[in-house]
């Protein structure tokens, strides 16, 4: 590729060559800097510094010309590069003088990008309000001022003094008020004194009427005046505006330094009034005129777009409006009276239900309105029917996100809704979803949740198939089209699966819980679908997050309802490749941290556990591990003899089968498990000691087994943890030190403090063991 | 307001050892974040470094956004060929989305970027948390088709690295210092001929 070579060229450039070309650049400055030759140099130039991310110096006196450039009367991209170049060097020279609003937009650019060291940003602001303080401060300069005061009052608010942003909000005021609603004269350079060669007709609104009341950014024309360009300036800084000086910022109002303040005006009801009051005041109405121009028909295309991101900044000015001053709030309802019908029937329209419900959400209480049925809409209807749009999908998880607290409980009821924007949008969205996960999450709905995002990458095909089985609106598919599956779609049509398509695509929680393993067989053909591969990469993220939010609420219950699930759907999972290995890595260890959480659990669970070892689950392992963990007296009382017994013979059975079956049908029984089966055969030993010669019996054949074939890795690691636990089980009394440790054992105590007995017990054992197995020499 | 504004390489899903890195084509930070140890000599060209890393990071990451949003729904990838140059881009109809940042990743504050993706370019917004992303999506639709009008990027041979003066004029006039801004359609318009004014000259 061009580019890419180019780019190698110059983060190639030596430092002698990059002097050449300084000393190039800074003679075409000099002496044709109006030249085409100049403006190619500063291509170059600009090239050179910005391709490579380590700094590139420039000989004097270039620097310097280049700031001085910034100010000439050169062509704008001439001056354009200048920045831009300057943008990539290091902060230099003290702060300039600049002579006009150009050039001083110019070097807050540079001054902005480079980052504040000196404090200039502070400086910059000052001279651009002494600028805006001018007797007419109107011109086209201005409008490449307004975005600095923005930009530079949020990076440094220390520069703002109270009389400046008086002086500010009074101006945007009057701009946002009362710009011209007559269009710009058709002049271009004739100056101040060119006349006018035709009168201007008065500006219209979006579908052609003549605007009859003052100018906002949805009226429009052929030409703008200065005053209109500076409205469309004023009301896009509007909201940052107003936060950066509303209640809570330095010098907020007060009421008391009003007195004899030229800037202040009587309102209607003859009290004072200071700038600020006036300019929300003029917010609230420029508000409201946005509100009702939004619902005009426009001509261009273009502009229902701007329609619909002047409707959502609106609401969210009158949201900020109301939280400054409450009186804004009864005066909003009316003005939404009627919007959210309007909104929740057009789809076109429903990114803009967002700030709406934000709106009614903040304020909603004190206004007596009922958020509900938006935030119903939005979380229900909306997500089933648009998840389709990833960039409506972004919006509204960040919405709830955001507002978790105020939406509450029918958060947690949609979540199946939510999920349909996750399984259709993953990559984006995982994360999202993993930090919201939390809030969705209830003791309630917790086994449902789990099932669901095992289920996410089903959810995903079916979604897909939804989509297929429409009749197709828009002619450029949503779908992968190049994947044909008409045996899915006639699954998804067939009536006998219907129940569990509907399940799997419901909307809400709740309701009688279905096994959507039929669904798997006739969804196979989509497994390869990128969208469900997508998707299973997400469900390992989102599972570990799962399972963070719900283990500070799992009582035994809820535990052992999880507990369950986990040993079920371990095994009843959609077979897309290596989904099943990596949600089991997830699923092992959880129901290891369940057990943690609940020791009783294993005993609880005696049926399900028995059951599951007679199988040959992938969970196997972690089950044989956590039975030799946890099924203890310590932990619970309902742990007997008998259930010991019951348990270590199933145990054995299996170890017995694993050691059988083995070396044909070795691929399901991994190493691991057949340690794991000796160690929890030796754990429930040292507890029940009667166990004890049983299990040397098993543990000596394991031994000779694993010694007496081909010696691997793997054979060796069996026989050498077959030793160990044979010699442990020779001195009952440190068996059980070791492998039945008491619950305090955990307590860091026991590991911190040299002279409790833990550390030295343990390191007796070690030395025990390895003379007895003939490791070290005696 | 718009933190940042880059332009960067797109690469086809599928290949992508022999179609080089991604690559950041251009960059404009309109305020920059401050390290917070100022002392230091080389805070500076510190700082610099840290801003072209984070830029390539985002850049990345709309490139694998983009990536797997063209893989799940299907479409095969369009490399930049010479075509004619005449015909309207595509914009309304590329590939978009956005995604969130996180607080110290890579940006001091949590950030979010709205990208689109077309032919072999990708254009990305580095917006603070709480932007109007319907005005934010609207005014990278506009900046990409004027950044493929003006540089003429459809047409053989034609190379924007060379061309920052082009592409500094379209931000100064359509996103001036990072403001995103209300344009109707003929305030555009209105732009748009000042701005082929400044660039024929």
């Amino acid at each position: 590729m061009a580019a890419e070579r180019l780019l190698q060229q110059a983060r190639e450039v030596t430092p002698a060559e990059l002097r050449a070309l300084c000393a190039r650049v800074s003679s075409l400055l000099r002496e044709a800097a109006d030249g085409p030759d100049a403006l190619d140099g500063l291509r170059r130039l600009f090239l050179v510094v910005s391709a490579t991310k380590y700094p590139r110096t420039l000989e004097p006196p270039l620097p310097e010309q280049l700031w001085a450039s910034l100010g000439t009367a050169h062509p704008e991209p001439l001056r354009l590069l200048c920045a831009a170049v300057l943008r990539e060097l290091p902060p230099a020279g003290p702060a300039r003088d600049p002579q006009d609003a150009w050039q001083l937009s110019l070097e807050a650019s540079v001054l902005l990008a480079q980052g504040d060291r000196r404090g200039q940003v502070d400086a910059l602001g000052r001279h651009v309000f002494s600028l805006l303080g001018g007797r007419h401060p109107e011109g086209p300069g201005l409008r490449r001022l307004l975005p600095v005061v923005c930009r530079a009052s949020s990076l440094a608010p220390r520069c703002l003094k109270k009389d400046q942003t008086d002086l500010l909000s009074k101006r945007l005021a009057d701009w946002l008020r009362y710009a011209s609603v007559q269009q710009g004269a058709a002049v271009s350079s004739g100056g101040f004194f060119t006349p006018r060669a035709r009168q201007p007709g008065p500006v219209t609104e979006l579908d052609g009427v003549v605007a009859t009341e003052f100018f906002t950014v949805l009226s429009t024309g052929q030409r703008f005046t200065d005053d209109q360009w500076l409205n469309v300036q004023a009301f896009s800084m509007l909201r940052a505006w107003l936060l950066l000086c509303g209640p809570g910022a330095p010098d907020a109002d007060d009421r008391s330094e009003l007195e004899g303040s030229t800037l202040s005006v009587l309102s209607a009801s003859g009290s004072l009034r200071t700038p600020r009051e006036r300019l929300r005041e003029t917010a609230f109405e420029y508000c409201r005129r946005l509100l009702e121009q939004s619902g005009r028909c426009a001509l261009r295309k273009a502009d229902v777009e701007l329609q619909k991101a002047c409707l959502a900044e609106a609401l969210l000015v009158l949201d900020v409006l109301c939280a400054q001053d409450s009186s804004f709030l009864y005066r909003s309802l009316s003005c939404l009276k009627g919007l959210q019908a309007r909104l929740c029937g057009d789809p076109a329209w429903v990114r803009t239900l967002l700030p709406l419900a934000h709106f009614l959400l903040s304020h909603g209480d004190a206004a007596a309105l009922d958020a509900g049925a938006v935030c119903q809409h939005l979380l229900q209807w909306v997500p089933a029917e648009l998840y389709h749009s990833p960039l409506l999908a972004f919006e509204l998880l960040r919405f709830c996100r955001d507002h978790a607290r105020l939406l509450g409980a029918p958060l947690a009821l949609n979540f199946p809704s939510l999920l349909k924007l996750l399984a259709w949008n993953s990559p984006p969205l995982t994360a999202e979803f993993a930090a919201l996960l939390p809030v969705l999450v209830d003791a309630n709905t917790a086994p449902e949740m789990l099932q669901a995002l095992l289920d996410l990458p089903c959810l995903a095909a079916a979604l897909d198939l939804q989509l297929r089985s429409q009749p197709t609106v828009s002619e450029r598919p949503l779908w992968d089209t190049s994947l044909k599956v008409p045996g899915c779609l006639d699954a998804f049509r067939d009536p006998q699966l219907h129940g569990l398509f509907q399940h799997l695509l419901r909307t809400r929680a709740g309701g009688r819980p279905q096994r959507l393993s039929p669904l798997f067989q006739p969804l196979q053909p989509m497994a390869r679908c990128p969208r469900v591969v997508q998707c299973t990469q997400a469900v390992p993220v989102l599972l570990q997050a799962f399972f963070s939010a719900v283990m500070p609420l799992a009582n035994g219950t809820l535990a052992r309802e999880l507990a369950q699930l986990l040993l079920e759907r371990s095994d009843s999972l959609f077979q897309v490749p290596h989904y099943p290995a990596a949600v089991h890595r997830v699923l092992g260890q959880q129901l290891l941290a369940l057990c943690r959480v609940q020791p009783p659990l294993v005993a609880e669970l005696e049926k399900d556990l028995l059951c599951f070892l007679g199988g040959r689950g992938a969970l196997l392992p972690c089950v044989v591990w956590a039975v030799g963990e946890f099924l203890s007296v310590s932990w619970t009382r309902r742990c007997t003899a008998e259930l010991i017994s019951r348990f270590f013979e199933a145990l054995e059975a299996l170890l017995f089968e694993v050691t059988q079956a083995r070396p044909p049908a070795a691929s399901w029984c991994p190493p691991e498990l057949v340690t794991a089966l000796m160690t929890a055969l030796a754990k429930l030993a040292s507890r029940s000691q009667d166990l004890i010669p049983r299990v040397s019996l098993s543990l000596s054949k394991m031994r000779s087994l694993a010694l007496s074939g081909v010696a691997g890795m793997e054979e060796a690691a069996i026989g050498s943890r077959a030793t160990e636990l044979l010699q442990l089980l020779k001195m009952p009394g440190a068996a059980q030190l070791v492998l039945t440790p008491s619950p305090q054992a955990a307590h860091l105590r026991y590991h911190r403090d040299t002279n409790t007995a833990l550390p030295l017990a343990l390191h007796t054992v070690r030395r025990l063991l390895d003379r007895e197995a003939g490791l070290v020499p005696g | 307001m718009v933190y940042a504004f880059l332009i960067h390489t797109l690469r086809a899903p599928q290949a992508q050892e022999d179609t080089g890195f991604c690559r950041v084509l251009y960059s404009c930070f309109f305020g920059a974040e401050n390290s917070t140890d100022d002392s230091s000599p080389h805070s500076a060209e510190r700082d610099r470094l840290l801003r072209k890393e984070q830029m390539l990071a985002v850049a990345r990451q709309v490139e694998s956004m983009y990536q797997l949003q063209q893989q799940a729904s299907g479409r095969p990838f369009l490399d930049l060929q010479p075509q004619s140059s005449d015909e309207p881009v595509p914009v309304h109809e590329a590939p978009r989305g956005a995604f969130h940042l996180t607080a110290g990743n890579p940006f001091q504050e949590p950030r979010t970027v709205m990208w689109l993706g077309i032919l072999s370019f990708g254009f990305a917004l580095v917006l603070d948390a709480h932007d109007n992303l319907l005005l934010a999506e609207s005014t990278l639709k506009l900046l990409t088709r004027l950044l493929f009008d003006h540089l003429r990027l459809l047409a053989p041979g034609s190379n924007l690295l060379l061309r920052a003066d082009h592409i500094e004029s379209i931000l100064i006039r359509f996103l001036p210092h990072g403001q995103l801004l209300f344009l109707n359609d003929q305030f555009v318009q209105c732009l748009e001929k000042e701005l082929n004014a400044t660039c024929s000259r």
